[in-house]
């Protein structure tokens, strides 16, 4: 970012400063990475209650009567199944079904989808999705599809945690203790008309929720005075990491498909004609190059993202991203290695700083919550 | 915060001097930009460094960050303690959280250190 050029800030952001948090600039974006501590925070979240501000995400409307079929040509779920009421993990894929980013998927009604993208991509989704609506790149036939951009229009909260439905349901105008996993509904929390969907990015049962940015600051107020604990960036990746969730930029990028990092329940191939899916139909056939694997290093040390994988003296893959892992208490993370390297019980050695750790393939996710 | 009687670098470590010796660690500065301090990697007793080599590093959950010596020297003794408790580190940089002793070469190294209200200014000042 160049100097002069202004970060933005969420609603919260006066709340965070409060709080004591610590900001860093995230995709153009002053956001809490920690308050009292990455540690200390991840575990509450596995315990009890944390609270994450995530207003940074980009979300963007598509409606109409050709959104359905618009929607099936551009992303690789199967948008003909999800109701209204339900939400799907999917993606923005290129011809070549590599990422242009990984997106979540709102049917609020027959015509009419909210899709939920990432805060480093967000323009740059919202004019693939907007030009190939219009029948531009690629040629897509839409017929009548509007797409807007809608960021600007909500802040999203997210409270995860084996605490999360307690902490919510007395600040609830309806029941939320029957929303399905990615089941979502409308509602009032805390007096404020929300967006209450049961989804969340750390490996626990919790609730996204979108909310208008004006009211969000209070919301957040009642929350964290309903004992949910605020928790930053830091301990967002290493809870997602846990639960073996892929991170655009690191286990997903545009030299990545779906196939190669395990994604393969997001690609519905037999749905009909969609971007990138002939390039998934000839891997399928031809077979992946690499295959993301998860490891847990054996050594002193934390492999990271960019860390070679090294075998007989040469590369042969990469970490895509590596933490200390607070639950585990020790030092794991997730890479790409050659699918004859990807059997749980593989020893890996991982460059770092010039010293070859020793490592292990384990099965993912490494973090899996009891029912 | 950070003792009058120590120097400090502009890569945040902290020297106090005993005799021919001086301890090294870093800074109430330093840990509170790492945050919770998970590994430390030191050099072996007898290994000998020049100045502004790198002789250990100290990784977070969010970060790596290198330390350098600011005197060249023999390490004398490691702190073995922070090695098995890292979180020493971040309770007690300037004490507990020593990481080694080094037998200093030449005290010209010392010349170009900060004392401790010019470190304090230069961490204040938003440069560091």
């Amino acid at each position: 970012m160049s100097e002069g050029q202004s970060l933005k800030r969420t609603p919260l952001y006066d709340r965070h400063r409060e709080a004591g948090a610590k900001i860093v600039d995230f995709a153009g974006w002053e956001m809490p990475v920690q308050y009292a501590g990455v540690i200390e925070e991840h575990r509450a979240v596995r315990t009890a209650a944390g609270l994450f501000d995530v207003s940074h995400m980009g979300e963007v409307r598509v409606r109409g009567a050709g959104a359905q079929a618009f929607l099936q040509r551009l992303t690789p779920n199967d948008v003909g199944k999800l109701v209204p009421g339900r939400a799907h993990y999917s993606g923005l894929l290129t011809d070549r079904a590599t990422y242009v980013d990984d997106i979540l998927i709102y049917r609020l009604a027959a015509d009419d989808f909210l899709v939920v993208v990432n805060a480093s991509n967000a323009g740059r989704d919202f004019e693939w999705i907007a030009a190939h609506a219009a029948g531009g790149e690629g040629g897509e036939v839409a017929g009548d599809v509007e797409v807007i951009d809608e960021s600007d229009r909500y802040a999203l909260l997210a409270l995860q945690g084996p605490q999360a439905l307690e902490t919510l349901a007395p600040l609830v105008s309806r029941d939320v203790s029957g929303l399905k996993y990615y089941g979502f509904a409308e509602g009032a929390v805390a007096g404020v008309p929300a967006l209450i969907s049961r989804t969340g990015y750390t490996g626990e049962d919790g609730f996204e929720l979108y909310l208008p940015p004006e009211d969000a600051p209070e919301v957040w107020r009642r929350l964290v005075e309903a004992g949910a604990v605020p928790a930053g960036l830091g301990a967002r990746d290493t809870l997602r990491l846990e639960a073996a969730m892929a991170l655009y930029g690191h286990e997903i990028d545009d030299t990545t498909t779906p196939f190669e990092a395990g994604l393969n329940w997001v690609v519905k191939l037999d749905k009909g004609e969609f971007l990138g899916r002939d390039a998934l139909a000839a891997q399928k056939a031809s077979g992946i190059p690499r295959k993301l694997v998860g490891f847990e290093v054996q050594g002193r040390g934390i492999a990271r993202q960019g860390h070679p994988v090294v075998s007989e003296g040469g590369i042969v893959g990469a970490v895509t991203s590596g933490t200390w892992s607070p639950t585990f208490e020790k030092a794991l993370g997730l890479a790409y290695v050659p699918p004859e390297m990807a059997a749980p019980g593989t020893p890996l050695a991982i460059e770092v700083r010039g010293k070859a750790l020793p490592a292990v393939v384990v099965e993912t996710p490494f973090y899996k919550r009891s029912r | 915060m950070y003792p009058r009687d120590y120097l400090y670098s502009r890569e945040h470590e902290w020297l106090r001097i005993e005799d021919d010796l001086c301890v090294l660690g870093i800074t109430e500065f330093a840990q509170q930009e790492l945050g919770e301090v998970v590994f430390v990697e030191l050099p072996e007793i007898g290994q000998v460094f020049d100045t502004n080599d790198e002789l250990g590093t100290i990784e977070s959950v969010k970060a790596v960050a290198e330390v350098f010596t600011p005197v060249a020297g023999e390490v004398v003794e490691i702190n073995d303690a922070v090695v098995d408790d890292p979180e020493l580190l971040n309770e007690d940089p300037h004490g507990d959280g020593w990481l080694i002793k080094i037998r200093f070469s030449s005290a010209d190294d010392l010349k170009s250190m900060m004392k401790a209200e010019e470190y304090e200014e230069f961490v204040q000042s938003g440069e560091a």
